[in-house]
């Protein structure tokens, strides 16, 4: 390749260097040197994409970079796949948001993990995520993405369950996994579909032919784009399959806030922004990625606001999130949807890093009851979450509010369908600034309801990523969505924007705001005002309480339709078909035959020296008739009696 | 000039003579005196076919054989000597240890 050095394969290669380290060596390396690695593999990567963003913004490449000449992995007939990966608007978006929030996670977690036993296990496996990620946001291909789509998940996995010792988390991580692999099962159909339609798996690639066939739509791109994003809600916690995400909040912290809500999650949102050529084409699939997108809004916006522990609360809103970004997707709104990423991986990075930073100052407490009067106590963590609070409550000016905003002013605009997704947005955005501000009141305001925690404010390792992270929910929507939309179009394509009847932008954004605005009146009078008045709603409004608390007992029907009778299944195949039946009858039919062979057989080794012998010499009696008379014979050799010379 | 026929004839009757001895027998000496009777009886036909051909590798055959045969007799008969002092008896039919 011409033209200044990029180094793309260094930006995932410099993690998993890390990895190998720590990975191998780390249980014997003093703990400073452990950090020393863990630290500089993502700032290494981050050098790199900013060097690589630099080499853009200052006119020396052009988007997209495909990289040539990269590394063959599989040649197979027509089919080809390579290492390569491609650099453009989207991916260079994502790669500053993983590298970047994830070299501020890993300063933060050097503080927060800082007395654990398994250290160096720790930073490993973090590593071990960044470089799966960047592979995943990297990849030229469906195939190589999906290589960084089952790491990422096998990184998740090793990090939900890193106590492993709770069963509770290893059952989480097993959880997380299981219920990912279906989504996955998703992908590679559609990857099939992929491959048998278009001969390829390379991006750009299928790009160009959906591109010289402005006729077709529908059919079998609806199939694939279907199956493309079953793959996406299994990774992105969509319905049906969002129930691993709440028990992920088992891994540590700042696992929670890199894996499960700033990146990995986001893969979905991604990998549709990456094939937006194959939905753009369908407006069915786009249909259910829409309505699927805002009823996981809203469903687990509903199931947010009677959380009672501090990280449930954001993992719930953290789905509910994902879901606006599925809705901005759905209505093909792709930038509005990678731009609610963006800031999402902001706001919400910071609102588990603060959440973190309580659990850590009061010892381990995650139960919001418990909490409470902690402003004076965490001054600081207290500031840095007000700004997450306000920013994911859409305050004006703030980033979500510009992400958010777009997506609903997007979902406007498609027709009635649209306008209905828009109410549904409208009032999910209600929930989250009232289980937001519920969450803020609870924890931080009122008295301290458990006087045996003794609060005290996080070391500066911490602190400095929540104050970064901070200023960047404040203004990392300032660019706004005009100007987000027109960098990211090369990349995601660019779609008309119709006037909405008449209404005036500024006028959603009020409406937007209004909602906020009630979310945070109906807490404020709740949680602070009346503290004493939640417990009587919930007496007086018993039966929805209860189908709240209980997450409308989705684990439980769940656990009742298909973990029980799968279970099952499995028991009987493995305790009757395969151990009884196939392992059974294979070694008592060998041992059957052993003992008829050996019963025939025992009948010759009469103990007698001279029937062997009799044996013997009637056996050699019967070979020199064979040799003699059959092969000779048959030979054509005549037996004379020679004569005496 | 005897023929041919004659050493052969003599050859296997050492040899069925050695077969029957040591299939009826039931002194280990003797079987064992048996299984030399045929070694032998081989050896004379081996003699035989290389004065017959004017090749000298039968003759050669036969002294292997005679090697052999010595070696075996040394360990056979130390075999011999060690189970007579364990079960102070020759009879094969009673050496049947390894009878189910």
């Amino acid at each position: 390749m011409n033209g200044p050095l990029l180094f793309l394969p260094l930006i995932p290669l410099l993690p998993f260097a890390g990895f190998l380290l720590n990975g191998l060596f780390g249980s014997r390396l003093p703990k400073a040197l452990v950090t020393l690695i863990a630290l500089l593999a993502p700032l290494g990567s981050l050098a790199i994409v900013a060097h690589d963003a630099y080499l853009f913004w200052s006119g020396a490449i052009t988007f997209p970079v495909i990289e040539q000449g990269a590394p063959t992995w599989i040649s197979v007939g027509t089919l080809h796949v390579d290492f390569g990966f491609v650099l453009d608007q989207l991916s260079l978006t994502m790669l500053l948001i993983i590298t970047g929030v994830g070299f501020l996670i890993h300063i933060y977690s050097a503080g927060y993990m800082a007395h654990e036993k398994g250290y160096w296990r720790y930073f490993a496996y973090l590593n071990l995520f960044l470089f799966f990620m960047i592979v995943l946001v990297l990849a030229g291909n469906a195939l190589l993405m999906f290589v960084g789509w089952e790491g990422v998940g096998l990184a998740s996995y090793l990090l939900i369950g890193f106590w492993f010792q709770k069963t509770s988390a290893a059952d989480a991580g097993k959880k997380a996994f299981v219920v990912n692999r279906i989504g996955d099962f998703g992908f590679l159909i559609g990857m099939f579909l992929l491959l048998a339609n278009f001969g390829t798996l390379t991006f750009s690639e299928i790009a160009t032919k959906i591109g010289e066939n402005p006729g077709w739509t529908g059919g079998v791109l609806t199939c694939i784009a279907i199956c493309l994003f079953v793959g996406a809600a299994g990774k992105s916690a969509q319905i049906p399959l969002y129930v691993w995400l709440p028990d992920a909040m088992e891994g540590p912290t700042p696992v929670s806030a890199l894996i499960h809500a700033a990146t990995m999650v986001t893969a979905g949102v991604y990998m549709i922004a990456r094939s937006h050529a194959i939905f753009d084409r369908s407006p069915v699939a786009l249909s259910v990625v829409a309505i699927i997108g805002a009823a996981t809004a809203l469903f687990a916006a509903t199931m947010g606001l009677v959380q009672t522990d501090i990280k449930r609360v954001l993992a719930y809103s953290t789905i509910s999130q994902l879901g606006y970004m599925f809705l901005g997707c759905g209505v093909m709104a792709y930038s509005a949807g990678v731009f609610h990423l963006m800031t999402h991986a902001f706001f919400k990075a910071l609102l588990f890093l603060a959440a973190g930073s309580v659990i850590h100052g009061i010892g381990g407490e995650q139960d919001l009851r418990k909490m409470g009067g902690l402003r004076k106590k965490l001054p600081v963590t207290f500031w840095t979450m007000t700004a997450g609070v306000f920013a994911i409550a859409g305050a004006p000016f703030l980033s979500a509010f510009y992400s958010k905003d777009a997506i609903l002013y997007a979902a406007f605009q498609q027709g009635t369908f649209g306008r209905v997704l828009w109410a549904v947005g409208l009032f999910t955005a209600l929930l989250t600034s009232f289980y937001m501000f519920r969450l803020w009141y609870l924890a931080f305001f009122g008295k301290q309801r458990a006087p045996e925690l003794h609060p005290h404010e996080s070391p500066w390792s911490m602190l400095g990523p929540l104050v970064i992270l901070a200023l960047l929910s404040i203004g990392g929507g300032w660019i706004g969505i005009e100007k987000f939309s027109e960098w990211l179009a090369p990349a995601v394509g660019t779609h008309a924007v119709e006037a909405a009847g008449g209404i005036p932008e500024w006028a959603f954004s009020v409406i937007a705001v209004s909602m906020g605005l009630i979310g945070w009146l109906v807490a404020h009078v709740l949680y602070f005002a009346k503290p004493d008045q939640p417990a009587k709603l919930a007496g007086s409004f018993s039966v929805p309480y209860k189908v709240l608390v209980n997450k409308y007992w989705v684990d439980e029907i769940y656990n009742a339709l298909i973990v029980k009778p799968l279970l099952m299944i499995s028991r009987f195949l493995l305790e009757w078909v395969v151990e009884f039946a196939i392992i059974g009858g294979v070694v008592w039919l060998l041992a059957g035959i052993a003992l008829l062979t050996g019963a025939i057989l025992q009948k010759w080794q009469s103990g007698n020296l001279r029937s062997y012998a009799a044996w013997l010499a009637a056996g050699a009696a019967a070979l020199l008739l064979f040799a003699g008379a059959v092969l000779l014979a048959a030979n054509g050799v005549d037996i004379k009696w020679a004569g005496w010379k | 000039m005897i023929p041919l026929s004659w050493y052969l004839l003599l050859s296997a009757t050492l040899f069925c003579l050695g077969i029957v001895g040591f299939l009826v027998r039931r002194n280990l000496i003797t079987i064992f005196m048996s299984i030399e009777l045929m070694l032998n009886g081989v050896n004379l036909s081996f003699v035989t076919f290389a004065h017959q051909w004017h090749l000298v590798k039968g003759q050669i055959f036969v002294f292997f054989v005679m090697v052999v045969a010595a070696a075996e007799a040394a360990v056979g008969l130390a075999i011999i000597i060690a189970i007579f002092r364990a079960r102070a008896t020759l009879a094969v039919d009673r050496i049947d240890l390894m009878k189910l």
